[in-house]
């Protein structure tokens, strides 16, 4: 037996093997996509996060099955918590749901695919560049995608800030009504407090090349996260004005601070 | 009616860069229906007697000789020379003037299909690039590695002359990475060789085309007449590193940060079947949407990728 086939017989028990063939995914003969996600990368990955998702941030996640079993879905997000621990966690809702679980996709920063190790691990799990093109090429393969259009403003903004919404992005709200993608919103409640970061060490950013380097202690603290799914908000395509593109950007946004004040409510005690 | 009045006469065709393997596996499926003149810079390719063979620089008066004497109808132009051949200067009068000579000679004479194989390394590999890259994208590799220059002048060439000369109806094609026996190329040699460098901590998504398949597309291109732009390459993908494993080949991580690192490693050791300005190509990926050549042609490459890779692991000479 191989060191690779005895890690697997350890981590990945033949129940969650089956569960995640049964997947459908649009792969090629050795089980890769276009992107670079692999089906077997994807059960090690799974296998790994379930004891964090359960045992350490003890998600509790409302709402998942409000996400269409089938066709394209945008999962739009507030960022938080300076890693990106809350694509990881929505990601894992989804993938682990009772009934018509979906792999879903991240759109990443462009900064991820430059790092090694780390980048070719994420593309593995289903992480994309954060492209227009690589959105709507996945949409048009009836894909479910996790977007966080507040991008590194939202999870790269400091503890004072925390559950405030930053400026989104309005290229998801375009590719959605492009290709008839469901919009299910999700209010992240928890992840603000697992790196609490007081400030952004700007130079040491600018000198790594990176987008921000957090003053944070070195520790992810195991808050207790919510994640609240909001019903799939359908918007009809056509030739608009950026005014009333940014109008439906602002709904969706409305909603998602609904559904993060639900979870503020819901939350008993940080940790 | 007799019969031999009925038939058409065989088309003749002008094939450029026969020596390669490409060339010589298009050659074999067109010999018994064309009549075939075969082309190549480098060394005169013995043929037999039925198809003519020379060693000519495109760049020479005696080129156009063969147009006045063959009167051909196609050209198929294999003939770039690669990037890990000859010197910059070289390569940019074969490639570029060499091409352009080449097409102003067809314009002359009338031919009335040009194919000309280009590659998808014209695209470029940067860390952002989306997947499936259609032919409209820009052809960023110009800018990237100066090595790549002479590729992408000669696809604009033929850009330039599709457009001018619409008559010559001119197809480009961007194949992703041709393997397969006797394939002497970059890729081929390091899927062949028992032990493979990769940058480490990079394992970029890659597509293979099988040599037989490739020389399929060619011929298929070559019969239909439609202008263009055309990535070939296999709806299938594997990360370069799996790639390797599945060839049987042992794998040599080289430092891969920060990216001055790698290329004065590479620099230094001067490997031609890994050189430092094919680089990121082995960090980043440059994944081609194939499906306007198959939708157009009719083309399904019919080897997979585990058939390419058994090839390979079957045939490693051991170190």
């Amino acid at each position: 037996m191989s060191l690779v086939s005895f890690v697997k017989s350890l981590l990945v028990s033949s129940e969650l093997d089956e569960q995640i063939n049964r997947i459908r995914k649009p792969i090629g003969t050795l089980g890769y996509d276009p992107w670079g996600y692999n089906n077997e990368a994807v059960k090690f990955g799974f296998s790994l996060v379930k004891p964090i998702y359960e045992k350490y941030f003890r998600t509790e996640a409302h709402g998942v099955d409000h996400i269409p079993a089938e066709g394209p879905v945008l999962i739009i997000g507030n960022h938080s918590g300076q890693l990106p621990i809350d694509g990881i966690l929505v990601g894992y809702a989804l993938a682990s749901r009772k009934k018509n679980p979906r792999i879903p996709r991240a759109m990443i920063e462009r900064f991820f695919p430059t790092v090694p190790w780390l980048g070719n691990l994420l593309n593995e799990v289903g992480a994309v560049l954060g492209d227009p093109v690589n959105c709507a090429r996945m949409l048009a393969n009836n894909e479910a995608i996790i977007v966080f259009p507040e991008g590194v403003r939202g999870s790269g903004k400091l503890y004072r800030d925390r559950y405030k919404l930053q400026r989104f992005g309005a290229g998801f709200m375009h590719l959605a009504m492009k290709y008839n993608a469901a919009v299910v919103p999700v209010g992240i409640v928890g992840c603000e407090e697992t790196v609490p970061s007081i400030a952004n060490i700007k130079p040491l950013a600018k000198a790594l090349s990176v987008p921000y380097v957090p003053l944070a202690l070195p520790i992810v603290f195991p808050a207790k996260v919510h994640l609240n799914f909001g019903p799939p908000m359908y918007f009809k395509g056509g030739d608009f004005s950026d005014a009333e593109i940014d109008e439906r950007v602002d709904q969706v946004k409305t909603e998602i601070n609904r559904l993060i004040e639900k979870g503020l409510t819901e939350r008993k005690r940080l940790f | 009616m007799p019969a031999h009045k009925n038939k058409q006469p065989k088309p003749s065709i002008l094939i450029t860069g026969a020596a390669g393997a490409l060339a010589q596996q298009v050659i074999q499926r067109l010999r018994e229906t064309c009549n075939l003149v075969a082309v190549d810079a480098r060394v005169r390719v013995e043929l037999g007697d039925q198809i003519p063979s020379y060693c000519i620089d495109f760049n020479k008066r005696t080129f156009e000789d063969l147009f006045r004497r063959y009167q051909f109808d196609t050209v198929i132009h294999m003939g770039r020379i690669r990037s890990s051949q000859l010197s910059r200067m070289r390569r940019y009068n074969a490639n570029v003037l060499g091409t352009q000579k080449l097409l102003d000679l067809s314009h002359k004479y009338g031919i009335r299909r040009v194919v000309v194989l280009s590659t998808y390394h014209v695209y470029g590999a940067m860390a952002y690039n989306p997947a499936l890259i259609d032919e409209s994208a820009p052809l960023k590799s110009a800018g990237l590695s100066a090595d790549l220059i002479d590729s992408v002048e000669l696809e604009n060439l033929a850009s330039i002359y599709l457009w001018r000369y619409p008559e010559l109806n001119i197809s480009v094609l961007r194949p992703c990475n041709i393997v397969g026996p006797s394939v002497r190329n970059t890729i081929a040699k390091l899927l062949a060789s028992p032990l493979a460098p990769v940058m480490a901590g990079f394992s970029p998504m890659m597509q293979f085309i099988h040599i037989d398949d490739m020389a399929d597309a060619i011929v298929l291109a070559s019969q239909k007449p439609t202008r263009g732009i055309f990535n070939v390459a296999p709806n299938d993908w594997v990360a370069y590193q799996r790639a390797l494993e599945l060839c049987g080949c042992t794998r040599v991580p080289i430092p891969s940060v920060p990216p001055a690192l790698p290329r004065l490693i590479l620099r230094t050791i001067g490997l031609k079947r890994f050189p430092a300005y094919l680089m990121d190509f082995f960090k980043y990926p440059v994944v081609i949407d194939g499906r306007a050549f198959e939708n157009e042609y009719g083309f399904t490459p019919k080897r997979s990728l585990k058939e390419i890779f058994r090839f390979y692991r079957d045939n490693k000479k051991p170190l």
